[in-house]
């Protein structure tokens, strides 16, 4: 055993995030914390790390009751954690940052230190070249350096929080074959997730929190994602998501040649086509980064189309409206009803200072001619999105930045679907969320294609976008790859789609 | 602890407060001052062996002592107060307008110029006309950067500062071509037989139309940033712009717009500071309060009716500190070390009021 938790209780304010915990830690086994948003995950990991101090219980590492202050602390124990947001110097080169903080006396030997990093990149089988610079590193690259820092620093507990979060499937498989190989070398690993798949794919064990409670641990292989979502809910769940047949799909959105360059000179969008129509779920399935946020943000306004590119309206009256270079506002006073639920959620869909009452009139905060704005009218709405989408909240002007990610999501999705769209786009809607939100953002999409609505659901998992949508376009480095129908299409076939770019025309729909 | 050397909690811990109440928030900051005025009394006492509590007595005296001081601080409280509700807009817009020195001075130009050009106009005229000067000589000030940023996302800090140096210039330059009487170096009071465009006595009160004016652009500031459909389009430009453009704000325009009503309200008080009070233009009419302003638009959050009591603070304070400077005989850096003392535990309590500390529990426990 490498480390016992020991009735461990952590509060802010007056929420309870960790409440009496105990738990183990083993060596040679790789180990799943697995909980819902606020469940405590990260902050009982935390305080193994040396971020948080517990208000109460004890800490055990090989048998020895200790006191974890600080990260240094942490280290000293060979406890390592590598955290959701990378902490690294992106001007440093992968070698420096391994070295950053490390109290070595005199000069600084760059080649032994390179040389130590080659060892441990040959023995778990990394690939990072000790002189490259962190700015030149991909996402994954980078949190390879992350786990290289933490070995370099002797750690023989490893925890891992939310790692897959920014990978591609590919990357997650080499980041599990990493682990393990870890644990055949004896060390303790903790990969705190809330994806069920992952846990049974790579964990040995796997324990569950439920809002700050110890719910238990079970052996993975006795457990089904079925099981593990109870326990994880608290309560019966159903696995399905709804899929009605589209009522009466009329042509809504057209698309035609839209090339996007962004500010690089990179060509992210090249020549893509495709319609989507009322009543129906298109999903878009791509790895991430190749033109899904280019795409929804041309059509919203908000990038700069090429020349050639064209961008059409048909609204449900009949007629044909073009969006090609129109701003946000143009296409509003055009009288096109465009819901937008972006990516980047406080950063572009919500103001994280404003309580949710001023963040719901901020598309249209500009109606009527008074010079002062309309305050009632956004406070009723938020009251209602409050109650509606149980956001909880302490009141309507706490700052939405305050508030979890699944809450800020349904401020978000609630006032995008109550500006009544008539074209729905989300951007990894559930991205980050818990199992009961994620099914009510399902569920919301499904009355809104219900309602006749076109819906753009970007997704990042593909069993829910074969689960939910109606056709799937796949996109690939830009390009469309093929579209496909929703209810016959083979995960392997999508995944295919994703990863190998057709030969230009094949298989554009 | 037990005798098995047990490791210890640490014995002070920081952490984030959710959210605190308002009371208590003050209180802390009553607190602060407080104990920024002990220590302050420790200070005079073992520096000048005065009575700390009657160099206080003297401080007050400074400021409300007589009608005259008390009218003398209001004036003082309204200069400052004038520039810092100009800065409000750009600073909740998080655009860095460190210019604000600028501004003052070119509304000061402005307005001089028009009070000794246009003496022979009837005063609600030239009264009308010198606002409206400095007003736009404020707003070009501001304008110019902010176009630069619109245009090329250029630093503003950097830019607005040099402005400043621009406008130091330019104002050494205009004293030169006013300079009276010739040889001086100065402008000297300007119109002082006529007073033609010196702010009119109200109810016999020379200052009144000084408080009139800018509590007036006070209160008008604070509903158009509370209020007004601009006033949300700066906030939300000034929390992300990215945000902003997808709510369909054009943050060009706001940066302009905005940075036009900052500069413009800064060059306001320049013909305050001119024509409502020193009656003469030098490269010291902004004097350093254009950066002061800076502090009092921090400490106030933008909130411009907070603003009041901040000016109110720095303001008797500075004055106090004249009076002890020269009541006791002490050079000027004596009376910048009491206010600094109490700046720094003012800004210093802003932590306890986002964070409280947690005490390791008794022994025993």
């Amino acid at each position: 055993m490498a480390i016992r938790l020991e009735n461990i209780t952590k509060t802010f304010g007056t929420v309870h995030a960790n409440h009496n915990i105990s738990m183990e830690i083993r060596r040679g086994e790789i180990l799943s914390l697995l909980g819902e948003n606020g469940s405590g995950k990260t902050t009982l990991m935390n305080m193994l790390s040396g971020i948080y101090y517990p208000d109460a219980g004890q800490i055990y590492v090989d048998g020895r009751e200790v006191s974890i202050r600080s990260p240094k602390d942490a280290f000293d124990l060979g406890i390592g954690m590598i955290h959701q947001h990378f902490k690294l110097v992106d001007v440093f080169t992968a070698a420096e940052n391994v070295i950053l903080g490390l109290p070595e006396r005199g000069r600084v030997n760059r080649r032994t230190v390179a040389k130590k990093v080659r060892e441990i990149c040959e023995r778990y089988g990394f690939e990072v070249d000790p002189n490259q610079k962190v700015y030149d590193m991909s996402v994954s690259q980078k949190q390879t350096l992350e786990i290289v820092k933490v070995l370099y620093r002797g750690a023989n507990v490893l925890i891992l929080d939310e790692p897959t979060a920014v990978l591609t499937p590919q990357e997650a498989d080499k980041l599990f074959a990493v682990m393990r190989r870890m644990r055949a070398d004896g060390k303790a690993v903790v990969i705190i997730t809330h994806k069920l798949h992952e846990v049974l794919s790579v964990s040995d064990r796997v324990a569950i929190l439920r809002k700050g409670e110890y719910v238990g641990d079970v052996p993975t292989r006795e457990a089904t994602e079925l099981s593990l979502t109870e326990m994880m809910v608290g309560q019966k769940v159903s696995l399905n998501i709804d899929r009605p047949e589209p009522v009466n799909p009329r042509r809504r959105l057209s698309v035609e040649h839209l090339s996007i360059v962004n500010a690089e000179g990179v060509k992210v969008l090249d020549d893509v086509s495709f319609e989507c129509n009322s009543g129906e779920i298109l999903g878009i399935a791509g790895i991430s980064g190749c033109g899904q946020r280019e795409l929804l943000e041309a059509i919203a306004g908000l990038q700069r189309e090429e020349p050639g590119s064209s961008i059409k309206y048909y609204p449900p009256a009949g007629g044909e409206e073009e969006l090609t270079l129109c701003t946000p506002r143009q296409i509003r006073d055009h009288g096109i009803a465009l819901s937008f639920v972006p990516e980047d959620r406080l950063g572009m869909g919500l103001v994280g200072g404003f309580g949710m009452s001023d963040n719901m009139m901020l598309k249209d905060y500009n109606n009527g001619h008074s010079f002062f704005t309309d305050r009632t009218r956004p406070r009723e709405l938020a009251a209602r999105i409050k109650e509606d989408l149980a956001v909880q909240t302490p009141d309507l002007i706490t700052p939405v930045r305050k508030l979890s990610g699944g809450n800020v999501q349904k401020v978000l999705v609630g006032r995008e679907i109550a500006a009544a769209p008539s074209v729905l786009m989300t951007a990894y809607a559930v991205r980050g969320l818990d199992i009961n939100t994620s099914y009510t953002i399902y569920r919301l999409l499904n009355e809104q294609k219900k309602k006749g609505v076109a819906v753009i659901f970007v997704g990042e998992d593909l069993d829910v976008l074969l689960e939910l949508c109606d056709r799937i376009l796949v996109l690939c480095a830009g390009r469309v790859n093929g579209v496909l129908d929703g209810r016959s299409a083979k995960k392997e076939e999508v995944g295919l789609l994703m990863t190998n770019l057709n030969k230009k025309g094949e298989g554009a729909a | 602890m037990s005798e098995n050397k047990r490791v210890k909690e640490p014995f002070v811990r920081i952490a984030r407060r959710s959210s605190i109440y308002w009371l208590k928030a003050w209180g802390i900051r009553a607190a602060a001052i407080v104990a920024a005025l002990v220590v302050d009394a420790l200070l005079i006492y073992f520096i000048t062996k005065l009575n700390p509590l009657s160099v206080y007595g003297t401080m007050f005296q400074g400021a409300f002592g007589t009608n005259r001081r008390i009218w003398m601080t209001l004036r003082e409280m309204m200069m400052l107060l004038c520039i810092a509700v100009g800065l409000a807009p750009a600073f909740k817009m998080r655009f860095w307008n460190v210019g604000a020195e600028g501004q003052v001075l070119v509304g000061g130009i402005a307005t001089a110029a028009c009070m000794i050009y246009l003496k022979n106009l009837p005063t609600p005229v030239l009264l009308i006309v010198m606002f409206v000067a400095s007003l736009l000589a404020g707003a070009i000030w501001g304008l110019i950067p902010a176009i630069f940023k619109a245009k090329w996302d250029t630093n503003e800090t950097l830019f607005t500062l040099m402005m400043n140096y621009v406008a130091i210039q330019l104002t050494s330059f205009m004293v030169a071509q006013w300079e009276n009487p010739y040889g001086s170096n100065s402008v000297g009071v300007i119109n002082q037989n006529t007073q033609a465009g010196w702010f009119p006595r109200i109810f016999g009160q020379q200052y009144l139309l000084n408080v009139i004016l800018v509590l007036a652009l006070t209160f008008a500031m604070y509903a158009y940033l509370r209020f007004s459909k601009q006033g949300y389009e700066i906030a939300v430009v000034g929390e992300s712009r990215n945000t902003a453009r997808y709510a369909g704000i054009d943050v060009r325009r706001v940066v302009i717009r905005t940075m036009l009503i900052s500069g413009a309200i800064c060059g306001v008080a320049g013909m305050v500071g001119v024509a409502g009070a020193d009656h003469t233009i030098s490269v010291n009419t902004a004097g350093g309060r254009g950066f002061t302003a800076i502090i009092v638009a921090w400490m106030a959050k933008f909130n411009t009716i907070t603003m009041m009591l901040i000016t109110a603070l720095l303001v008797f304070l500075d004055r106090g500190a004249v009076e002890i400077a020269s009541m006791y005989n002490l050079n000027e850096y004596a009376s910048e070390m009491i206010m600094g003392v109490i700046l720094f535990f003012l800004l210093g309590c802003e932590f306890f009021i986002n964070y409280r500390l947690i005490f390791r529990h008794g022994e025993g426990k």
